[in-house]
């Protein structure tokens, strides 16, 4: 079983903030198959382009697999207008996730609708994982019972300070390295986040992996439009998120 | 069942639904979702002799019924082209067209050179990409640089030339003269349609290249002028394509003069387009009781 574009049906739909929402869709063949870190491509009504959006968590035995997204602008307006009951054209599971190990401890840092795709990771590594989620309010945050479910520590920054540390995860971060050790980093978020996450694993020697975001065509690696800049063998050049990624190593991006 | 079949400067193909270079990659991707056999053709990803990285995201924006890319002509190079992708195409029942582009036209002739001795069908001429520096549409935006360029790489070429023209230019039905007055056995148009998007808030342009190909339905209605326009002036068959996204699209594009069309950018928003097309276009033909698909070629009833 692989890659499918089908329709499929809302079968909860939930808003957790003003501008964020979260689904529950039914499609056992995506819930089947579908790995922490992993994307859906989603019609938009008249659009011409799909939506890239992470898939936040999967089901197997209900199977379903949950979305929360942010309107960012026409097309996911478009989204957070459907109605349960109403079905989605939807394209995936695309991209590589997360590389998941239960006997890793791993340190999963969010920020905003960089969040959901890490929920399905705190499933995925040993239970002394710890998250640090940031938001730019408490009023946007989201998903944070979730988190406390399936982690040891769930540590919260708000850059308003209304909930948790004052300042951004990165603040956190810091000064959880300061005293604790992870085998590995998952993160997701802004790009000066990532960037800022992957320069401090690379100084505290821990594997570190980031997804990535980037204007996005085809979701499938046909068209090439959503490149991100990367080096192997001391060699730069122009990967793909859609297929690359959006999980990449983050010792291998060009930042 | 109607006659879908369409023959192009000799080369036969099952249906006249071919997918637009740049869109598909080499056919690899969209394979896994339905047997690529059951199109008429693939143009594959505009390559050229050395490895190119293209340029610097963000490559794409979206527009009102459209898109503006610019990728600029990332592709592995020809020698992997040959080498890696186009053995695993062969052995498929589909239509190869290669689509090839250079800085120079040395570049273009060595292309073609090495793609002689292979068994891709066809060679498309890509002198209308619009997002590289040199090279590229430079080639394609005069009567005579389009007539250099094709009569050069006639004298080379063993394959069936296709030439695809830009839409970048004042007088397109005297380019595609050109085209066929130096020796092209086939006229694709419309490559993308140069366009720009800016960021109100930053004042920056969308796209990292600052400009860009259009193209999507926003472009449809250019591409059926200008193919229109060019079947009236040059008796080479024409492959249309330019923002096709479902199979009254088709239609309207051969009535327009189109031998077969090519889909790109629908791709992306349904990647089933291509068989729905060519679904549509069999119902079609059927509905109007005409037995043969290349009997509306041209057939535009014009004021």
């Amino acid at each position: 079983m692989g890659k499918i574009q089908d329709e499929f049906k809302i079968v909860n739909k939930l808003q957790p903030t003003e501008t964020c929402f979260d689904y529950s869709i039914y499609c056992p063949e995506l819930a089947e198959i579908t790995q922490a870190g992993q994307f859906v491509h989603i019609y938009c009504g008249e659009k011409t382009l799909r939506r890239p959006i992470s898939v936040c968590q999967t089901n197997k035995q209900k199977g379903i697999i949950r979305i929360v997204f942010e309107i960012r602008g026409e097309g996911t307006l478009w989204l957070s207008k459907r109605k349960k009951g109403e079905f989605l054209n939807i394209l995936g599971p695309l991209g590589n996730g997360f590389p998941t190990d239960k006997n890793k401890k791993a340190l999963l840092i969010g920020g905003g609708i960089g969040v959901p795709p890490l929920l399905e990771c705190s499933k995925c590594y040993s239970s002394e994982s710890s998250s640090i989620l940031g938001f730019r309010s408490q009023e946007n945050a989201i998903l944070i019972e979730d988190f406390i479910k399936n982690c040891a520590e769930v540590y919260i920054a708000t850059e308003d300070g209304t909930l948790g540390t004052k300042g951004f995860v990165t603040d956190v971060l810091n000064d959880l390295l300061a005293h604790e050790t992870f085998d590995v980093i998952c993160a997701c978020g802004p790009t000066p986040m990532l960037k800022a996450v992957s320069h401090a694993a690379l100084c505290n020697s821990i594997e570190c992996f980031v997804s990535m975001e980037e204007r996005m065509a085809c979701g499938i690696g046909a068209c090439l439009v959503c490149a991100c800049k990367t080096k192997k063998d001391g060699k730069e050049g122009y990967s793909h998120v859609c297929k690359n990624g959006p999980v990449f190593n983050a010792q291998e991006v060009v930042w | 069942m109607a006659n879908l079949s369409v023959n192009i400067a000799g080369v036969e193909f099952k249906n006249p639904v071919i997918t637009a270079s740049g869109t598909y990659g080499f056919g690899r991707e969209y394979n896994e979702f339905f047997p690529i056999e059951r199109l008429g053709g693939i143009s594959c990803k505009g390559t050229t002799i050395e490895v190119r990285q293209g340029n610097p995201p963000p490559r794409i924006a979206e527009t009102p019924s459209g898109i503006i890319n610019s990728v600029g002509l990332q592709n592995p190079g020809i020698e992997r082209f040959i080498k890696e992708d186009l053995p695993w195409l062969l052995n498929r029942d589909i239509i190869v067209i290669a689509n090839i582009a250079g800085r120079t036209y040395e570049d273009y002739c060595t292309a073609v050179e090495m793609l002689n001795d292979t068994g891709v069908n066809m060679i498309e001429l890509n002198i209308s990409c619009p997002n590289v520096k040199e090279g590229g549409v430079t080639f394609g935006t005069s009567s005579g640089g389009v007539e250099k360029i094709t009569s050069l790489v006639r004298r080379v070429c063993k394959k069936p030339l296709i030439v695809k023209l830009s839409p970048n230019v004042t007088d397109i039905s005297e380019i595609a003269a050109a085209a066929e007055c130096a020796g092209a056995d086939c006229i694709s148009l419309i490559n993308t349609i140069t366009g720009m998007r800016i960021d109100i808030n930053t004042r920056r342009p969308v796209l990292r290249n600052n400009t860009g190909g259009l193209s999507g339905p926003a472009v449809f209605p250019v591409a059926v002028r200008m193919v229109w326009q060019v079947a009236n002036r040059v008796k080479i068959p024409i492959i249309g394509m330019g923002g096709i996204s479902k199979w009254q699209d088709t239609v309207e594009m051969m009535l327009a003069g189109a031998s077969a069309v090519q889909i790109g950018t629908a791709n992306f928003t349904d990647l089933y387009t291509p068989l729905k097309v060519i679904e549509g276009l069999d119902k079609y033909l059927e509905k109007n009781s005409i037995a043969d698909v290349n009997d509306i070629v041209g057939k535009v009833d014009a004021w």
